[in-house]
């Protein structure tokens, strides 16, 4: 009763606050029909933002109509600068899917010997420091040298910049199991491969879940930069390529589904989180 | 002692302490039980009882000397010792079915599923815990996560059972139920149980023998008490028996002071022979105000019958 009435409430001011968002941006955006005096050959390069007052930035309803026409053919493809935003989000979820779970493939099987080896833990950390640190961005120029190929060279960052937080967080998870767990599995001759299948990975589980959802995000925050940088297709690529054309409503439009889909990869592992936690 | 399952052969555990230096928490520690024996060990806090029981269980290793069970050298844990941890150490990401079908599959690990499931269930009815399978254990209470901890040690059927203080965490009423619990399933099974305890009362009901531990560290087994109280021993009326005071302020008496002045005390005590003391029998002398009350022998008799009261 009081949260569900809570829930409403704050839904409500929800829908005020973006009410209000989308007048104020209209407000600000709106022709103003006030032509300003300059000399003729700059209002002829300014177009149409200087002659007749109107803004630069679009309205919320020029971006609305635009992500409406969007939204109605999102697959189409006419060439290689003209490509439906379905298309170009398929790219770069394509692009992160790939890196992401080939980061997943090493980190969580490395992650359980480093933790389960106090030997291999201490060996590795120095490498683990001072990689980590490296903006993920920093190995595109190697990437693309040693690969030769700009769309494997993306994964390639993904795949990078999503392993750190994975493998700690797999180390830190598995070096940490409750003592008595293990007890438990020793004082039952469990052996060494079932223990680590039975105790310590459901032990480990929300930890390395926590790592994996904090990797998607990175994931995601790089890969628009890195399709920035390398261009051809993806939506990073889309928002370069619309600023070169100028057109800004594209590039607010990019921006919101960006936000979105980052927030649909993040609740996806939220939802995994939730799955494997456990009450204790 | 003829019969000696379970034989401690002059253990040691040293700790690498501070500037190069060895903390020597105990040595040449000797001890025995024999089959089905119910033994519990009292000492203060730090003298080692829990390593004691790690090193019987396998969880630990002595710096010297060896562990006879059997006839056989033990190294490392077997599924011939189960252990009931303190902290009940239950998985809280399987119900109570999932932890006592755990270790149930890990000993018969050809046993299909339905079988695996069977066996547990006679465990969990066992300890009254039917209609709780299904729950988790954060859903459960301190008492039924400790009783899920002793279906899971007995479903196993090992040879002998480690406990180490299993009840203290739990409230006094929840403590006796399960007390008596424990006592009927020992005695059904014939179980073999080291248990280690802080409460007198609980080593009073339950023990056939008493080890004491004095302070450590270099603790030492002091002496052996054995339970003059008959096997058939009843709660409620357990405080009736003639030799009931003498035996616990016996043991309040050593916790008290003794166990700090033992070592100092008896300096020719010889740990491979440690004294085995006898209460109520000639030839051991007892305070004489260790019987304030006027004994009620006639009583006892009746009241013979282990209480099952829950
Ligand atoms: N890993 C360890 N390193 C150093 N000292 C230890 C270690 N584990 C236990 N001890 C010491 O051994 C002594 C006995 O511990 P324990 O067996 O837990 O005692 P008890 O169960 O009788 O309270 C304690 O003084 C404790 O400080
Ligand atoms: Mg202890």
């Amino acid at each position: 009763m009081m949260t569900t009435s809570l829930r409403l409430r704050a839904g409500l001011v929800s829908l005020v606050l973006l009410a209000a968002f989308l007048g104020i941006w209209h407000l600000a955006t709106r022709s103003t029909a006030q032509v300003t005096t300059m000399s003729p050959e700059y209002a002829k390069l300014m177009g149409l933002t200087a002659t007749q007052g109107k803004s630069a930035m679009p309205g919320p309803l020029d971006v609305g109509a635009k992500l409406w026409e969007h939204l109605k053919r999102p697959f189409y493809d006419n060439g290689p600068n003209d490509k439906g935003l379905g298309i170009q989000l398929g790219y770069s979820i394509a692009r992160v899917g790939t890196g992401y779970l080939l980061a997943v493939l090493v980190a969580i099987p490395l992650g359980f010997l480093i933790g389960m080896s106090p030997l291999l833990s201490k060996a590795l950390d120095p490498f683990i420091q001072v990689l980590k640190p490296i903006s993920p961005l920093a190995w595109m120029p190697l990437a693309l040298y040693t690969i030769k190929d700009s769309s494997i060279s993306a994964i390639f960052v993904i795949f990078i910049c999503s392993i750190w937080p994975m493998l700690l967080n797999t180390v830190f998870g598995v070096a940490t199991v409750r003592k008595e767990w293990i007890n438990v599995a020793r004082t039952l001759e469990v052996g060494t491969v079932r223990r680590a299948f039975t105790v310590i990975l459901p032990a480990a589980a929300p930890t390395i879940l926590t790592g994996m959802r904090i990797s998607i995000g990175i994931a995601w925050l790089v890969i628009v930069a890195a399709e920035m940088l390398v261009g051809g297709t993806g939506i990073g690529y889309f928002v370069w390529n619309e600023w070169n054309n100028l057109s800004i409503t594209n590039v607010i439009i990019a921006i919101l589904l960006i936000g979105i889909v980052g927030m649909l990869l993040d609740q996806i592992l939220a939802r995994f989180t939730r799955m494997v936690t456990f009450p204790e | 002692m003829a019969d000696k399952f379970i034989s401690i052969e002059g253990i040691a555990k040293r700790y690498p302490g501070a500037g190069g230096a060895t903390t020597t928490i105990f040595e040449n520690l000797w001890l025995s039980m024999a089959r089905g024996e119910f033994c519990c060990v009292i000492g203060h806090s730090g003298c080692g009882k829990t390593t004691v029981l790690n090193i019987l269980a396998g969880l630990d290793a002595p710096s010297e000397g060896a562990v006879i069970v059997d006839g056989q050298a033990i190294s490392g844990t077997s599924l011939d010792r189960a252990v009931i941890f303190q902290s009940h150490a239950l998985l809280p990401w399987r119900t109570v079915l999932g932890n006592v079908a755990y270790a149930v599959s890990s000993k018969w690990r050809s046993w299909d599923r339905a079988k695996v499931r069977a066996h547990a269930q006679k465990f969990i009815d066992l300890v009254g815990l039917s209609g709780a399978e299904h729950k988790r254990p954060s859903e459960l209470s301190g008492g039924m996560k400790q009783r899920v901890g002793i279906a899971r040690a007995l479903s196993i059927t090992p040879k002998m059972m480690l406990m180490d203080e299993p009840f203290s965490a739990l409230d006094a009423l929840t403590r006796g139920t399960l007390q008596d619990e424990v006592r009927r399933i020992c005695l059904e099974t014939g179980q073999t149980a080291f248990m280690i305890t802080h409460d007198v009362d609980e080593a009073i009901y339950l023990a056939d023998k008493i080890f004491l531990m004095t302070n450590g560290p270099g603790a030492v087994l002091a002496e052996v008490v054995e339970n003059p109280l008959p096997r058939d021993r009843g709660r409620t009326d357990l405080h009736r028996h003639p030799l009931y005071y003498a035996l616990r302020n016996h043991i309040i008496d050593f916790l008290v002071t003794r166990s700090k002045t033992f070592t100092t005390e008896k300096p020719d005590h010889d740990p491979r022979n440690v004294p085995t003391v006898q209460i109520g029998k000639p030839g051991l002398s007892i305070a004489s105000d260790a019987k304030p009350e006027a004994p009620r022998e006639t009583s006892w008799p009746g009241l013979s019958r282990p209480s099952t009261s829950s």
